[in-house]
């Protein structure tokens, strides 16, 4: 029982981590509680596209540079319709935002999308205990009068379940099937015309499987001259092929890829046999090797920021990416006909696959950044050839 | 991609001396280069005039010319050695040019050099204005409407094309001297006269002003398979309009969306691919419309910079040394992060701090200067902190710089007069970027001046104003409620950067009752790591700073400091460059840590000047990036006592910045090493001085100690008129002048206050025409070894700083030599030395005066070392650890060659500033001249510091009374050399009845055609002007000033004129040849 003594008199927001472990701050955003998995990201811009990330579902972000929020939010920035992250850990508090592209401040907007944040907290010793015991389950409590049940806390994040098993692609994913046409950001001189582009000429139409899609994926793939039909998690491949597509995509999205794999991967077999052209990112990524026979494990810390080299092993090119992944593909398990493409460059882990003589690839990180460097963008273009 | 096997020597050229917009930043990058490619197995050749380098080294590269960087000198290395490669992307501007200039006569081609790094198209493309313009529109990025013009006839269209404010860039500049922003037509006239002038090509480009709109750099590294990565982003706090060495900055960007820094980051390096930067570090500048965020492209270098400097120490990635790699061939992928010793360099680095850099001027030592901030360079020095959040690296920052600050504290400022406030004055005020502007706007937000009106007046972005007005906020909250009562105010106050000596100073207590409390609840700083990934990536490296945290889960604050349990030495660099303590010291500094780690220490370094090799973490074994004060050091002191045994502190080899602080840390009970710094305060300190020279019989001129003006006067009455007077406790000569009246000397008490605080002033007989000795020597409490007896070239009175000096002196008997070197050993032995120490002599008719003694190192320390091949700042340290003198081999003669120091100005910067020298140093740098004769080795040093002496012509002599015996014999020489003279009518007068002709001139004052109408009409190739007393001096000022803004040689002492002089006969005998510093020298390194 933690002594309500040792609660500093202005704390207004506690994380509690599942050893019991409380972690007091000053809150921001909405008054509620969450709980999930705390992880963090090392990225220095785009906090709110990484609280937008889908793939996020399920987790706590602590995000390791401390100013946060500088430059507020704006709707223009989201990657998908409502937020999958559980809430934030910072450094500093939150600050009135200084940017022309702002509409609102993020606290503001932490607020309106039920979001929790505690600012305060040294997010690098935090990020230190993460990566050397990894990822711990956590309450994140903000009570702006400062009173907490720490215990009734504890419990929370001790029963939380945890990601292992868990299939959240189906919470974040799409529902009903719907068209998307949206392009690239564009910046006009101006500022007033800045904005997303639309496709009007559709070349190809590519499928693509939602298993909690970021948005820009789906604006790199119209803006390579595709229409796009986001289907839900759960379609199956004769619904799939029945939209007649040239090609079919498979999204990120979080949670455990042996859980989503259940379902998705008899499907994706089915897909593999059609001979149709498929590209898959992160969790897309994970479920393609699944459904060629290879196994997926937990990383002992996963890959969270925007600063990852990985070599193009055809090319021996090396691209900065920006990743979100708590799972990977395990080598060894790659069946014979499957080729490493892609390895990071930071703990040799595989980072692309594809299958020898079919146009069939796959990326473990995030070609189409939203936030983070555009130098993988060149693999939406490469599938776009095997369209044809 | 290995590295090249094809070729396998490899010139590199260095900055030269130290000069405003081109710092110590090319020796930390130099050295890393040389290192680096050394260590390939590659011959590395260094050409660099700065004698004050690490990079010049007899063992940093495998031969070492200091010789003067001029293409032809260059040109006779390149003859010489026969390099395969040169690479001219370390020594700044100057090795750009000088590989320009190569290239374009041939002499590249003509011995099978390659270019690498860069080649001439991308340098072209670079740094020519208009071509770099059109290669950002074939890209598609945006410029600044603009028109390039090389003569003045096409001003008035350009002018209407980009409209006012204007800014004029020259062509091919260093610093963006010359260029300067127009807000109306007369000065617009003005500067591009001036810039087109300036440009070696004389061009000048008028541009749009981008006024107001927010600043950003990226730094960009590229390898020979198109991988580009960003290093860093920088943010400038001050926006557009001043330049960003001038402006205080901050790492990495704080406000831009993700879709903007990507943006910004795909322009960059679309820049880099464009230029045709094949390998290495470039640094690419942006401009941002805060209105819209309309984004344009200002410039790049395509080679290391400052701001690659600054962007390799907030992050810990070596620019320079990756840089020189990727030269040879290696891609990133194949080089290591040397900081997380596992990962490879081909990665951005991220960090979770924030890095605030703030420059230093000294417009205080250069009267007349246009104090105002614009695109021209004018600061002299930086600062660089580290924090967690911007609050504290702000703050730690203003501490840093060392000019008094204790954080952000209060200033005066104009519209707050009488507890009244004046919004318009202030505004009025805020509007214009001076070096205080930041103090002021703070000021402003103190009186009660909104975030809003305060950048309506300055333009900074209201995210910086907003963190500056919450400083504020906590400031008033302490002023009611006093010093925080409990551990969580206390971390949450410091973790603001509110340094214990600011909370003293706004809570009224003094510093240490503040400490003691803060102390006495536990509340202490933990220590970060810079690691290149925000924690992701565990990192061995110890760079670290410092923070004040917050534990989680009711622990105590991490500390990630580990202090090791070896035998620690801790080394105090010298902060922040300016002007009488820069690179000289960060060299000794460097050699202490090099010197110790060999004897088997660990070596802590302390130090918080971007600009360094002691900040490079490679240097020592440890390193933290602080503000050398008081409270910073002592709290990480006692951490590394924390464990293993730390052996003491070397205070003196950082110039001022340490010794200041010695009393504090003896205090705080730290050992200090060598002298003890009351041995140092004895030399300082007047009476008890006097008494040691007593006792030891030595003679001093007649001097008193002051503390009132009517006490200064009596003294000065006593001891006679002219008197040297200065305040205690300062280095470079701050105030110090030579007064001739009681005039003179009220005027001076009157303003001296200001800049003496506490301390009184001393007063000293100027001795007339006495030759000055500056004396290094190290002692070990029983032995003392003299390293160097150095001549001063002007006479006594002109700052020892400022003064060219000879090693071996050149004209002094065998008897003063020895008798200096008597002197010397006694006062060595008399104040118990244990370590290096300097003395100034005076000769005057065979007696030797002593002027000044520093137990401690000196600036001419590195040039000693260089000249004689001793590495004294080595041997000393190692004598402060407690080794013997008698344990090293030491030369007993004096080398047979000749070294002449001579040092380099900053006035091109500061027009409207007298460039006579006095007892107040105002040099920035310095150049050494190696030769087997003197005459040949100042020819030399005159070449190196962009003097080129006529070989003929027309030489211009007007001397004061006092010279006038002694320019008799000058002139005759000049004479005999063919040289016509040109003189005013006193001078031609003594000309004349000596036998000599000469052509009479009118002075400025006597009617046109004057001596300076002659001048400007270009038929004058050499000034001598020497002259005393206020009013002759302000007549001929506009002389002076003329042959500064003309690059017509100049000397304003008759022992310059005679030096010259020699120099230029030495000449006539054959052209100077170039010899690598290791002939020069016997031993190893």
């Amino acid at each position: 029982m933690t002594d309500p003594a040792a609660i500093p008199h202005d704390a207004t927001a506690v994380l509690v981590l599942a050893d019991g472990t409380a972690i007091f701050g000053r809150g921001f955003g909405a008054a509620v509680t969450k709980v999930g998995e705390v992880v963090f990201n090392t990225s220095m811009t785009g906090y709110q596209e990484i609280l937008t990330d889908p793939s996020y579902a399920g987790q706590i972000i602590t995000f390791t540079f401390p100013h946060v929020g500088n430059v507020g939010a704006n709707v223009n920035d989201h990657e998908t319709v409502s937020p999958a992250a559980l809430g934030c850990v910072l450094r500093a508090d939150i600050t009135d935002p200084s940017n022309y592209r702002a509409e609102r401040g993020l606290d503001d907007w932490l607020k309106s999308h039920d979001l929790p944040g505690i600012a305060g907290v040294d997010t690098r010793r935090l990020t230190r205990r993460i990566r050397d015991i990894g990822a711990p389950h956590g309450a994140l409590c903000v009570s702006p009068d400062g009173k907490f049940d720490i215990e009734a806390l504890k419990k929370l994040a001790a029963d939380w379940p945890g990601l292992e098993g868990m299939d959240l692609a189906k919470q974040v994913s799409c529902t009903q099937t719907y068209t998307w046409d949206t392009t690239l950001w564009g910046f006009a001189d101006d500022g007033r015309s800045d904005g997303y582009g639309t496709m009007t000429e559709p070349k190809k139409h590519v499928v693509a499987v939602d298993y909690g899609a970021k948005r820009n994926i789906l604006r790199n793939l119209a803006a390579q001259g595709c229409r796009v039909t986001v289907v839900p998690a759960s379609t199956t491949a004769d619904e799939i092929l029945g939209h007649g597509p040239d090609g079919i995509f498979l999204a990120n999205g979080p949670g455990d890829p042996a859980a989503t794999g259940i379902y998705a991967v008899p499907e994706l077999r089915k897909l593999i046999d059609s001979g149709k052209p498929i590209f898959g990112i992160c969790l897309g990524h994970q479920m393609l090797a699944l459904a060629l026979g290879a196994k997926t494990e937990k990383m002992h810390m996963g890959h969270r920021g925007a600063n990852h080299p990985v070599k193009d092993l055809e090319t021996g090119k090396v691209e900065i990416t920006s990743q979100n992944h708590g799972f990977v593909v395990m080598e060894a398990s790659l069946p014979d006909g499957v080729t490493v493409t892609h390895r990071s460059l930071f703990d040799g882990s595989v980072e692309g696959i594809k299958v020898d003589g079919k146009p069939i690839f796959s990326v473990q990180y995030h070609p189409e950044a939203s936030p983070g460097p555009m130098d993988s963008h060149y693999l939406f273009a490469r599938f776009r050839e095997l369209l044809g | 991609m290995p590295k090249r096997t094809d070729i396998s020597s490899i010139l590199i050229i260095g900055a030269g001396p130290i000069v405003i917009g081109q710092a110590c930043e090319f020796d930390y990058s130099g050295t890393q280069a040389c290192k680096a490619l050394k260590d390939e197995g590659y011959r590395v050749i260094l050409v660099n005039s700065n004698p004050a380098t690490i990079m010049t080294d007899p063992g940093t590269a495998d031969a070492t010319y200091i010789e003067p960087i001029t293409p032809e000198m260059v040109a006779k290395v390149i003859e010489r050695e026969r390099p395969d490669a040169l690479l001219p992307t370390m020594g700044g501007q100057t090795a750009l040019n000088t590989a320009r200039a190569l290239s374009h006569d041939g002499t590249l081609e003509k011995f099978g050099v390659e270019l690498i790094g860069a080649d001439l198209k991308a340098i072209e493309k670079a740094e020519d204005r208009q071509q770099f313009r059109e290669a950002m529109t074939a890209i598609g990025l945006d410029t600044p409407r603009s028109r390039l013009i090389n003569n003045f006839d096409d001003a008035d269209e350009a002018l209407e094309h980009v409209g006012l404010p204007a800014i004029i860039r020259p062509s091919y500049t260093l610093g963006g001297q010359g260029g300067g922003i127009a807000y109306n037509r007369e000065e617009f006239e003005q500067i591009v006269r001036n810039g087109i002038r300036l440009s070696p090509s004389n061009e000048v480009l008028i541009e749009e002003s981008v006024l107001g709109w927010k600043e950003f750099e990226m730094e960009v590294v590229r390898d020979k398979a198109d991988n580009c990565i960003i290093i860093c982003s920088i943010e400038n706090v001050d926006p557009m309009g001043v330049h960003t060495g001038d402006s205080i900055t901050v790492a990495p960007a704080l406000t831009l969306t993700d879709k903007e820094y990507q943006r910004m980051r795909n322009a960059s390096i679309a820049v880099l691919r464009e230029i045709g930067v094949e390998t290495g570090g470039s640094n690419v500048q942006f401009a941002i419309d805060p209105a819209t965020g309309r984004q344009i492209v200002i410039e790049m270098n395509p080679r290391v910079s400052r701001s690659s400097a600054l962007a390799s120490k907030a992050t810990g990635f070596p620019i320079a040394k990756i840089a020189a790699k990727l030269a040879v061939g290696y891609t990133l992928d194949e080089l290591d992060n040397d900081i997380t010793g596992n990962t490879p360099a081909s990665f951005e680095p991220t960090i979770d701090y924030v890095v605030t850099k703030i420059p230093r001027f000294t417009f205080e030592k250069f009267p007349g200067a246009d104090a105002r901030l614009t695109t021209s360079m004018k600061s002299v020095g930086e600062v660089m902190a580290i924090g967690r959040t911007f609050h504290e690296s702000l703050q730690k920052a203003l501490r840093g710089l060392e000019t008094g600050l204790v954080g952000l504290d209060p200033v005066e400022l104009k519209g707050t007069e009488d507890g009244e406030v004046d919004r318009q004055a202030i505004t009025a005020e805020l509007s214009e970027a001076t070096a205080d502007r930041l103090l002021k706007v703070a000021q402003a937000l103190r009186v009660g001046l909104s975030v809003e009106e305060v950048h309506r007046a300055c333009h900074i972005d209201p995210w910086f104003l907003e963190r500056m007005a919450e400083i504020i906020a906590a400031e008033k909250r302490l002023e009611a409620d006093g010093l925080p009562s409990d551990v969580a105010g206390w971390q949450k106050i410091k973790s603001m950067g509110f340094s214990d000596a600011r909370l003293g100073q706004i809570t009224d207590h003094d510093e240490e009752v503040v400490s003691a409390r803060r102390r006495g609840l536990g509340v202490r700083p933990v220590f970060k790591r810079i690691d290149t990934c925000a924690a992701e990536i565990p990192s061995s490296t110890p760079y670290m700073y410092s923070t004040y945290e917050i534990g989680i889960g009711g622990g105590a604050p991490e500390n990630e400091a580990e202090p090791t349990d070896a035998k620690k030495i801790i080394i105090l660099g010298g902060g922040p460059n300016r002007i009488g303590q820069g690179i000289e010291f960060d060299y000794c500094c460097v050699h202490a840590a090099y010197a110790l780690s060999d004897a088997g220490f660990e070596t802590i370094m302390v130090n918080c000047n971007p600009e360094t090799v002691s900040t490079d973490y490679d240097t020592s074994d440890r390193l933290y990036f602080e503000p050398l004060t008081a409270e910073d050091v002592i709290e990480l002191v006692n951490g590394e006592q924390a464990n293993g045994q730390v052996m003491g502190c070397i205070v003196q080899f950082g110039g001022q910045t340490p010794l200041k602080l010695a009393a504090a840390l003896e205090k705080a009970q730290i050992p200090i090493l060598g002298t003890s710094p009351d041995a140092i305060d004895l030399a300082e300190d007047r009476d008890r001085f006097q008494k040691l020279l007593q006792r030891l019989e030595l003679m001093q001129p007649a001097n008193g100690t002051a503390t009132s003006t009517e006490q200064a006067e009596k003294i000065a009455e006593q001891i006679g008129y002219p008197v040297v007077i200065r305040p205690s406790y300062v280095l470079g000569g701050r105030a110090m002048e030579i007064v001739h009246e009681p005039e003179g000397l009220r005027r001076y008490m009157r303003n001296a206050v200001v800049v003496s605080g506490k301390n009184p002033v001393l007063i000293d007989s100027f001795l007339r025409n006495a030759t000055e000795i500056d004396v290094d020597a190290v002692a070990d409490g029983t032995d003392v070894f003299i390293a160097g007896v150095m001549e001063h070239i002007e006479e006594a009175g002109i700052h020892s700083g400022d003064s060219a000096c000879s090693l071996p002196p050149v004209s002094l008997d065998r008897v003063v030599i020895d008798e200096v070197k008597r002197q010397a050993v006694m006062l060595a032995k008399g104040l118990n030395v244990v370590g290096l120490m300097n003395i100034q002599f005076a000769v005057r008719d065979g007696e030797v005066f002593i002027l000044e003694v520093n137990p401690r190192a000196s600036r001419t320390v590195p040039f000693v070392a260089k000249a004689t091949g001793v590495p004294i700042a080595k041997i000393a340290s190692r004598v402060m650890a407690g080794e013997k003198l008698s344990a090293f081999t030491l030369p007993t003669r004096d080398p047979e060659h000749v070294a002449v120091k001579e040092a380099v100005f900053p006035f091109a910067r500061f027009p409207g500033t007298d460039i006579i020298l006095g007892p107040e140093m105002k040099s920035t740098g310095e150049v050494m001249g190696i030769d087997k004769s003197f005459a040949r080795a100042f020819a030399k040093s005159q070449l190196a510091a962009g003097t080129v002496l006529p070989d003929g012509g027309v030489v211009f002599i007007s001397v004061k009374d006092a010279d006038k015996a002694a320019i008799v014999q000058i002139s005759k020489a000049l004479d005999d050399l063919g040289f016509s003279i040109m003189a005013t009518t006193g001078t031609a007068d003594v000309l004349k009845d000596a036998g000599i002709d000469s052509h009479r001139v009118k002075k400025v004052l006597e009617g046109r055609p004057h001596i300076v109408d002659n001048m400007l009409s270009g038929h004058v190739d050499l000034v001598i002007n020497t002259t005393e007393g206020a009013q002759a001096i302000r007549d001929s000022f506009s002389l002076r000033h003329t042959a500064l803004t003309h690059n017509i040689p100049y000397y304003t002492t008759v022992e310059g004129a005679r030096a010259a002089v020699r120099a230029i006969a030495a000449m006539r005998d054959g052209h100077l040849e170039v010899t690598p510093l290791q002939t020069y020298l016997t031993g190893s390194f």
